[in-house]
């Protein structure tokens, strides 16, 4: 009898224990997003330098699509320049680097474009509807869409050049 | 004939009973458009905070998808669609309460079996304590001691005077 009570204790607590390790295992900042392999919700965006911009207007080309904040710190500050740099080397191959600030305001988002030296196109969603429709959960996170308008990846966190060029040269 | 007639009126009372009782129901649980959000907004985890929900969270994202199932509303979406939209976006994560399908019903079902195999445990515990003769009022059936029945009795006797 006390070993049938040890062997059924034994049996209810592996798979609590197992549980306990997958659960460890994880990061719970880091979310599947659902979005990958699907069509990129569209958006339409106006940009600090007056311009505009849509991913309609885009079809055809590969498209680097970051969310960031001028208050992210210190990742959105460490990524940018990697973004420049990708922009510039690949503008001339089909390449559009958009950058979507989220959550701020507009005066300390063009500041920070001034103070990175930013050429490529940025634009604030003030409503955030861009953001929620690409299931946004924290600055910065980056999309890489397909000339087709698909998802190829999604990354969260601040980018490197190893890993822009790696996935833009996947989309090429 | 007349009885006939009588469980048709009962029948028909009974089913505009139930019709005024839906209707009412309905208005009730749907309450207006900012009752709906803050519902809809209720069953969402906030991206940016994880551990409240939209409805309760005081960030400007939470606040950005509040006016947003407020404006689906408006242009006359079902809380049901807009619920998948929003799981269309950020997976189930987002939804607080995991959705009753597939494995996710051990998620619902675990606490109740947990529940209801604890209880079965203590029923049984106490059946068997009972059977023991230690229950709270032990083993009536047994005869008593005689040392202390005399005793009783004496005792008894003698309170009665």
């Amino acid at each position: 009898m006390a070993t049938w009570k040890k062997l059924s204790l034994l049996l209810s607590i592996i798979p609590l224990l197992l549980l306990l390790a997958y659960g460890f295992k994880t990061n719970p900042r880091e979310v599947p997003s659902p979005l990958v392999g699907r069509q990129a919700p569209a958006f339409a965006l106006s940009m600090f330098d007056g311009s505009s911009n849509s991913l309609e207007a885009l079809r055809g080309k590969v498209v680097i699509l970051n969310f960031w904040a001028s208050w992210c710190f210190p990742a959105c500050y460490e990524e940018a320049p990697h973004l420049e740099a990708a922009w510039q080397t690949y503008r001339d191959r089909g390449v559009m680097v958009i950058g979507v600030d989220i959550q701020d305001r507009d005066t300390e988002a063009k500041a920070f474009i001034e103070r990175l030296k930013l050429s490529f196109p940025n634009g604030p969603d003030p409503q955030g509807k861009i953001s929620i429709d690409y299931g946004i959960y924290g600055v910065p996170e980056t999309f890489f869409i397909r000339k087709d308008g698909t998802i190829h990846y999604k990354h969260v966190g601040a980018l490197d050049a190893k890993l822009l060029k790696a996935k833009i040269e996947e989309m090429l | 004939m007349q009885n006939v007639k009588g469980e048709k009126q009962r029948w028909a009372v009974c089913l505009l009973l139930a019709m005024v009782l839906g209707v009412w129901s309905s208005s009730i649980l749907a309450g207006s458009i900012e009752d709906q959000t803050l519902l809809l907004a209720a069953e969402l985890r906030c991206p940016v905070c994880q551990n409240l929900s939209v409805a309760d969270s005081p960030s400007e994202m939470a606040t950005q998808m509040r006016e947003l199932i407020l404006e689906k509303l408006k242009n006359g979406e079902t809380l049901e669609q807009i619920r998948g939209y929003f799981v269309s976006r950020y997976g189930e994560w987002i939804l607080l309460a995991p959705t009753r399908k597939g494995f996710n019903w051990i998620a619902w079902l675990l606490p109740l079996g947990v529940i209801l195999g604890g209880a079965g445990i203590i029923v049984l515990r106490i059946r068997r304590a009972i059977r023991r003769g230690h229950g709270p009022n032990g083993d009536a059936s047994r005869p008593l001691d005689p040392r202390y029945a005399s005793r009783l009795e004496a005792e008894l006797k003698e309170s009665e005077r």
